[in-house]
């Protein structure tokens, strides 16, 4: 039976407000989920004021100047900054997106950040993905071949088969979509999520891939493919405008298919 | 790791999507269509138990209150097969892009609201 509410370890407090004197205009206030497993408290929430005429345009621009600037136990995943690394994946101003491809401008008023929901907190806006992790190694995210290619050769594919895999292969594993699926949040033990599905279907589209049979057999479960009921928060939340929804989608229609 | 790790939220911070609404919405009025077919099945039952029992039935739904809860069923009924249809096109592979998914929500919402009105229009005026 699903949880609604949150374990009484994990409710929410008021945290502290960090003001900000300054006689410039263009202030926000940034309010940021906090937890540290080196004491005994619950989560609460930090209050930072930041000046944005001194920041970058980005919510990763801001999380990185409040810690070099405010607090440097601010804890947050981040690498890249330009969307292809997928680290900093949170959810910002109500919606699962990743902190540095996501406007200050777009969002109005106080900007609300927290980790990925329904997710085990290791310390901040850092989640536990180890699960998620095992749950995309179940399902074999590489070439699996029975023959050998032509020698010396590589494997052809055509330019429309190629065509096939556009839309699954730009995924960069930020688990945003997992985390914005009520169907995730409810039975994430069992049901692979779409982030997974994805990746599932990218191999099954592969022209290239021997073992697409094999890969559908192993979906074929009520819980680990059917517990999609398109909602379709995973595509409306993906912050590299990809759609889960339809590839979870397209599976369900192989099955049929196939039977 | 010195303590157990607090599940981050999840209801409490997601913001409703029009995508989640109708979705929850579709499940409420299956479980509601469930319930409410009782009272479908109670009135026929109080038919065939003749006309006494006929008429203590309508007193007890032929009333401002009664009327109220078959408005919502007839909703309920119109969302849930209009969504239903809905459903039907994702199953056949079509409507997945998110413009088209909103234009569908949307068009649900109108048909399901539409029907119900011309429904009680009928049940008023004729």
């Amino acid at each position: 039976m699903a949880e609604f509410a949150l374990p009484k370890h994990s409710k929410i407090v008021k945290g502290i407000d960090y003001p900000l004197e300054t006689d410039s205009k263009n202030t926000r206030k940034v309010n940021v989920y906090r937890w540290s497993p080196d004491d005994d408290q619950n989560p609460r929430i930090d209050s930072y004021t930041i000046d944005l005429d001194k920041c970058g345009p980005m919510v990763l621009d801001a999380l990185i100047k409040i810690k070099q600037e405010i607090d440097s136990s601010l804890t947050f995943r981040r690498s890249c900054r330009e969307g292809i690394c997928g680290s900093c994946s949170m959810n910002i101003d109500g919606t699962n997106t990743l902190a540095c491809l996501k406007s200050i401008d777009d969002i109005e008023g106080e900007i609300n950040i927290y980790p990925l929901p329904h997710m085990e907190v290791v310390k901040d806006l850092v989640p536990d993905l180890s699960k998620a992790y095992e749950q995309l190694t179940s399902i074999k995210p590489w070439l699996q071949t029975n023959t050998k290619p032509e020698e010396g050769k590589s494997r052809k594919q055509s330019p429309s088969e190629r065509e096939k895999i556009d839309g699954l292969w730009e995924c960069v594993l930020c688990f945003s979509c997992s985390t914005s699926c009520p169907s995730y949040w409810w039975n994430g033990d069992k049901y692979l999520g779409p982030a997974v599905l994805l990746q599932a279907y990218r191999w099954i589209a592969d022209s290239r891939d021997e073992n697409t049979n094999e890969r559908l057999d192993d979906l074929e479960d009520s819980f680990k493919l059917y517990r999609c009921h398109t909602i379709m928060n995973c595509t409306k939340t993906c912050p590299k405008g990809l759609n889960p929804a339809k590839a979870i989608g397209e599976i369900k229609k192989l099955q049929l298919e196939r039977k | 790791m010195s303590r157990q790790r607090p599940l981050s939220p999840h209801l409490q911070i997601y913001k409703p999507q029009l995508t989640s609404i109708l979705s929850i919405l579709h499940r409420a009025t299956g479980v509601a269509l469930s319930i409410g077919s009782i009272i479908l099945v109670s009135w026929v039952i109080a038919l065939t138990l003749g006309e006494a029992t006929y008429l203590s039935y309508l007193k007890i739904i032929n009333n401002w209150f009664g009327k109220l809860i078959l408005f919502g069923f007839t909703f309920g009924l119109f969302y849930h097969f209009s969504n239903g249809i809905r459903h039907l096109f994702w199953d056949a592979g079509y409507g997945y892009d998110l413009k088209q998914a909103y234009m569908s929500g949307t068009l649900v919402i109108i048909a399901s609201l539409t029907l119900t009105i011309i429904t009680w229009l009928l049940v008023f005026f004729i």
